[in-house]
């Protein structure tokens, strides 16, 4: 047993080269592409699209959803006859909730498999990781999840809330109905960072105070210690940009601390349906969110899609507002590759100005100023069967300004 | 003053469940000097089990049996954690023997390969476990201060893992033959001591624990298949720390690091808490290289 | 024995095949493929320094992803500041800062920035080993401590998102030395220069291999105490050899990150680290030759295979990983050599 055999050592080192031989095969197969004439995107009779989102790691638990949305827009797209006459293709790859992997996915995607556009990220890191790869290769990116605002890159379109959809008018409403105290717990990361840097701001504005600002890494699981000093700092309110898994971790903790929504009320911007149902309602019941848009919208758009979407993946499943957003996003696209008769991405950049949609969370449109949309606001409470109900929305869609250039207290935050 | 009782039994908490994961790796490291980069792996294999335990319950079993599901997913866990313990020592573990270096490497093979199966069987996304009933609220002390009952039964739990062990390790016929071979290996052969089936159920009553805590964990947090690489470096420092092969050592190198992060974290922040703990253990590692409390041999060790 | 001569001129043979295979590399891959085996060469540059330490001086190091990241952090660092034209560089502007940080001021030199790449990584592993070997902290040890260095770093530059970029890290470069980044023949100088260094860092670990020093760290491999008793102190060789690789590690993160376009603390952790040692284990320890193939050919499959089949990648590499330490312990190059070992010999015998 200390000897191994030489039969033994033989044979294992016969099936490492055969395998090791196989892998080089294989490898060869794929380099074996760019042999070829360099595809577009549009020859064919397909056009091939890209789908980028963490398939595995801490953001798995809201990002498989989203790429599911997309290829059930796609799904649809093609069944009426695809984009300009031709079907879609998609091209799925795992970001794996690591961000240098998103950027070279994308190079993939872009350089490779040459797609006509790309529906992805949802992290503002992934965001951050792919905005310099799409803007060499002058590729387009859409971005469908709520973010920190800051940016307007010429290649991204953001169908998801910029700050003063979300963030801006859920501080306003606290500061109305709950109280001065803030206390800010977020992952550790630019969004979160950004997004409290606006609120410091604003609050300071309005004559809040925000009594704490903690920051968790991505992944962190033990908050008996954030828990305990929310508890000693009395906050009226936690302002919650936490995301990923530690969501789950930390509101289980803080129900088992003894603290509910009637004693505290907490906020959250990146918990959605999708990822109530992976912290369980009981833990949730409730809390506040902020979004544009719920399983529980009232629009007749909403109801059909809502429907289908249970249809295709069960009924078990949820809708929420990255999966909304992005099924929106895909409709948004083909639109303007329609108008503009191509996929080039500069004509269909043009052509995207302006473009509206009758979306689940109502009618949307492109501001062409930076690309982002024209959304309602919507502020919900989790309720005990894991849905969320509209306790506050704005009666019109609200213009998208992602540099806060509306308010005079957020002057010093964009540069 | 709450909030220092609070935070005190926060360092327990989280030393509990440090202690809890590094127990199993303490005898396995101390026993056969095997590092065994997949320890972390059984704990993650214990807490699927008590997710499948907890599906079963709710496919098969009426409501009210619910919350007895958790009481039954600990045995279980230790189970199936300590026969893929078993089947792996047998496998791989047992041609590593004296090469500590490679049964790092070859360990971590198996924890890629153990990972993945996790992610085939039950997909990348993680995975929640519903707690039992009876183990909600806490124990309220007084006004506003709750010790969650969640915790207090891990604490509960690692204790009785301990006594568990010292039983075994000491009052045990089994207990002297493993103590024999990890003092000096070549003379409880001469013993007459078959060293190749204790090195086989050493290490399985080690994964097995790892099992248990894997269980506890789940009363915290999701799970996933990377549960395991966020404990296995903690619980490398605990056993390091704390000194191999003693009880003694791994519980007294858990609660020092326990209560180091915790305070740490509370008067400072989460990031510089967990970096300072570190630089703490690096720095009482230069004067005690050993760790705390070790059995050591008059042999230089080549 | 008469062999060995000519088993070290096959190594020097095997090795310049694989460089004139890179050097024309261009010519029959695609723009990006040639950008990833860019990245390749980087990693083997990585993976010799590692083979010293862990091949030829027994040393197993699982953190030195620190190495490897604070060499491409530096070489960033400049980038950075090079795409920011003079002004604060983006992620600082959203962290809140004001103006730039001392300790970044310098990075605007190419210079600055390269030495630096190489000179930290050198100094930490000074510090690091100079604690760690003088305590005879060693074996199963000092490969924990090094894990645990792994996370603190990850830890440190997550948490400083205004200095380092935190969980991002630093991307979005635009030139080097006012070249373009995006320009193919930028990209193509770099790759060449990558394959230059490559040159001399197998040059270099030969030599040093090949003199005394190199027969001195295989001792201490194999038998530190004896080496002691001999007389000759094994903690300066220990802290010598930590040192070259960390500097060979931060050259190679320097010449990485242009060609990347992207380093974040997530590739200075333990699961990167380790990834390492395993291109390094699979190639054949303690050959310089194993470790360059090592890094080339498994980063190649994982490409290759990750694109394909994502989910079969772990299950392969984490197999051929058990197999290859638990029966391969020379890795492939072990292999190799002992069948053509074996067929001379049957030559041999046919002959006598």
């Amino acid at each position: 047993m200390k000897n191994i055999s030489l039969t033994t050592k033989k044979r294992a080192a016969g099936l490492i080269s055969a395998t090791l031989i196989a892998g080089l095969l294989l490898t060869g197969c794929s380099s074996s592409q760019p042999s070829k004439p360099a595809e577009t995107a549009g020859s064919g009779d397909k056009i091939k699209v890209g789908i980028l989102h963490s398939l595995s790691g801490t953001m798995a638990i809201s990002e498989v959803s989203v790429k599911d949305a997309e290829m059930m827009a796609i799904e649809e797209i093609n069944a009426s006859g695809g984009v300009l006459g031709k079907k879609i293709e998609p091209i799925v790859e795992d970001g794996a909730s690591n961000w240098p992997n998103f950027a070279e996915k994308a190079k993939k995607l872009l350089q490779q498999d040459k797609v006509a556009t790309v529906f992805g990220g949802w992290t503002s890191a992934s965001r951050k990781a792919m905005l310099p790869v799409f803007e060499e290769n002058n590729g387009l990116l859409w971005y469908p999840v709520q973010y920190e605002g800051m940016e307007a890159s010429p290649n991204i379109f953001y169908s998801g809330a910029a700050p003063n959809q979300q963030i801006v008018p859920a501080v306003e409403w606290l500061f109305k109905n709950k109280g001065k105290k803030f206390f800010l717990l977020g992952s550790d990361y630019v969004f979160p960072r950004t997004a409290n840097k606006i609120i410091k701001a604003q609050l300071k504005a309005l004559g809040g105070e925000t009594v704490a600002e903690e920051y968790t890494p991505l992944g962190h699981t033990d908050y008996s210690t954030i828990v305990n000093k929310i508890k000693a700092s009395k906050p009226d309110v936690v302002f919650n940009t936490l995301n990923g898994d530690s969501n789950v971790a930390f509101f289980k903790q803080l129900k088992d601390a003894g603290i509910t929504s009637k004693d505290l009320t907490t906020l959250s911007v990146s918990v959605a349906e999708e990822e109530v149902r992976g912290i369980g309602a009981d833990n949730m019941k409730g809390q506040l969110v902020s979004w544009n848009y719920y399983q529980t919208t009232d629009t007749p758009e909403n109801k059909e899609f809502v429907k289908k979407y249970k249809a295709k993946y069960g009924a078990d499943r949820v809708t929420d507002d990255p999966i909304e957003a992005a099924y929106d996003q895909v409709y948004l696209w083909a639109a303007a590759v329609k108008k503009a008769g191509t996929t080039d991405v500069d004509k269909v950049k043009e052509a995207a100005k302006g473009i509206e949609f009758k979306a689940p969370e109502g009618l949307v449109k492109i501001e062409g100023e930076n690309q982002h949309l024209w959304k309602p606001v919507r502020i919900g409470e989790v309720t005990a069967d894991g849905l969320i109900k509209e306790i506050w929305s704005t009666d019109k869609t609200v213009k998208p300004d992602p540099f806060l250039k509306s308010y005079d207290w957020a002057k010093g935050l964009s540069n | 003053m709450q909030t220092y009782i609070l935070q005190i039994f926060n360092g327990i908490s989280v030393s509990s469940i440090l202690v809890l994961a590094a127990l199993g790796l303490a005898i396995t490291f101390g026993l056969m000097k095997v590092i065994n980069m997949a320890h972390g792996e059984f704990i993650m294999i214990g807490a699927y089990v008590t997710y499948l335990m907890q599906n079963l319950f709710v496919a098969y079993l009426d409501k009210s049996l619910f919350g007895l599901y958790f009481i039954l997913a600990i045995p279980a866990a230790f189970m199936v954690s300590g026969l893929i313990g078993f089947v792996l020592e047998g496998t791989v573990i047992r041609h590593l023997y004296n090469r500590p270096l490679d049964s790092i490497l070859a360990t971590w093979g198996v924890s890629l390969v153990l990972q993945q199966l996790a992610r085939t069987i039950f997909g990348a996304p993680n995975v929640d476990v519903k707690s039992p009933g009876w183990l909600d609220g806490g124990l309220v002390i007084s006004q506003g201060l709750q010790l969650p009952y969640k915790r207090l039964f891990i604490i509960a739990l690692v204790i009785a893992c301990i006594i568990g062990m010292f039983v075994l390790l000491y009052k045990s016929k089994t207990g002297r033959r493993i103590r024999a071979v990890m003092q000096n290996r070549e003379m409880a052969e001469s013993m007459g001591i078959n060293t190749r089936r204790v090195d086989a159920y050493t290490f399985a009553v080690g994964s097995g624990l790892a099992g248990i805590a894997g269980c506890a964990l789940t009363l915290l947090g999701s799970i996933g298949s990377t549960l395991g690489t966020n404990y296995i470096v903690d619980t490398f420092m605990v056993v390091v720390l704390g000194g191999v092969g003693t009880l003694l050592g791994t519980a007294a190198g858990g609660l020092l690091i326990g209560t180091a992060n915790t305070t740490l974290e509370f008067f400072t922040n989460t990031s510089l808490g967990k970096v300072l703990v570190f630089i703490l253990i690096i720095a009482f590692l230069q004067w005690r290289p050993k760790g705390l409390f070790n059995i050591s041999s008059r042999a230089i060790d080549e | 024995m008469p062999n060995l001569k000519a088993m070290k001129a096959k190594e020097k043979l095997v090795f310049s095949i694989i460089v004139l295979v890179l050097v024309l590399a261009p010519l029959f891959l695609t723009d990006f493929r040639v950008n990833l085996l860019g990245k390749f060469i980087a990693y083997a540059i990585l993976a010799m320094g590692l083979d010293l330490i862990w091949g030829f001086t027994g040393i197993l190091s699982l953190g030195h992803g620190v190495f490897f990241g604070l060499g491409a952090y530096s070489m960033a660092m400049y980038l950075k500041l090079e795409a920011a034209h003079g002004r604060l560089p983006d992620f600082m502007s959203w962290s809140g800062l004001e103006a730039l940080p001392w300790f970044w001021k310098p990075f605007t030199n190419s210079a600055f920035a390269l030495l630096m790449a190489i000179l930290v990584p050198t100094v930490l592993a000074f510090f690091v080993g100079f604690l760690t070997f003088k305590n005879r902290i060693r074996g199963v040890y000092f490969s924990i401590l090094s894990q645990a260095l792994s996370i603190i770093f990850v830890v440190l530059f997550v948490g400083q998102q205004a200095y380092t970029g935190g969980t991002n890290g630093l991307t979005n470069y635009k030139t080097i030395l006012g070249f373009s980044l995006s320009n193919s023949s930028t990209k193509l100088t770099l790759y060449y220069i990558s394959i230059g260094l490559l040159i001399l860092t197998y040059a270099l670990c030969n030599f040093l291999v090949k003199r005394r020093i190199g027969r001195i760290l295989v001792a201490i491999r194999d038998g530190e105490n004896r080496v002691r008793f001999s007389g000759y102190n094994p903690t300066t060789y220990k802290i010598f050899v930590y040192c070259l690789s960390a500097a060979l590690a931060g050259l190679a993160g320097a010449i990485y990150v242009p060609q990347v376009g992207i380093i974040s603390p997530a590739e200075m952790g333990i699961v990167p680290s380790i990834e390492m040692i395993i291109w390094v284990a699979i190639g054949g320890r303690g050959t310089l030759i194993g470790a360059v193939i090592g890094a080339i050919f498994v980063n190649g499959l994982k490409s290759g295979i990750s694109e394909s089949f994502p989910d079969v990648w772990s299950y392969f590499i984490g197999f051929t990983f058990i197999v290859v330490v638990l029966f391969m312990p020379n890795g492939v190059v072990g292999l190799v050599k002992k069948i053509v070992g074996n067929l001379v010999s049957r030559r041999l015998k046919s002959l006598s």
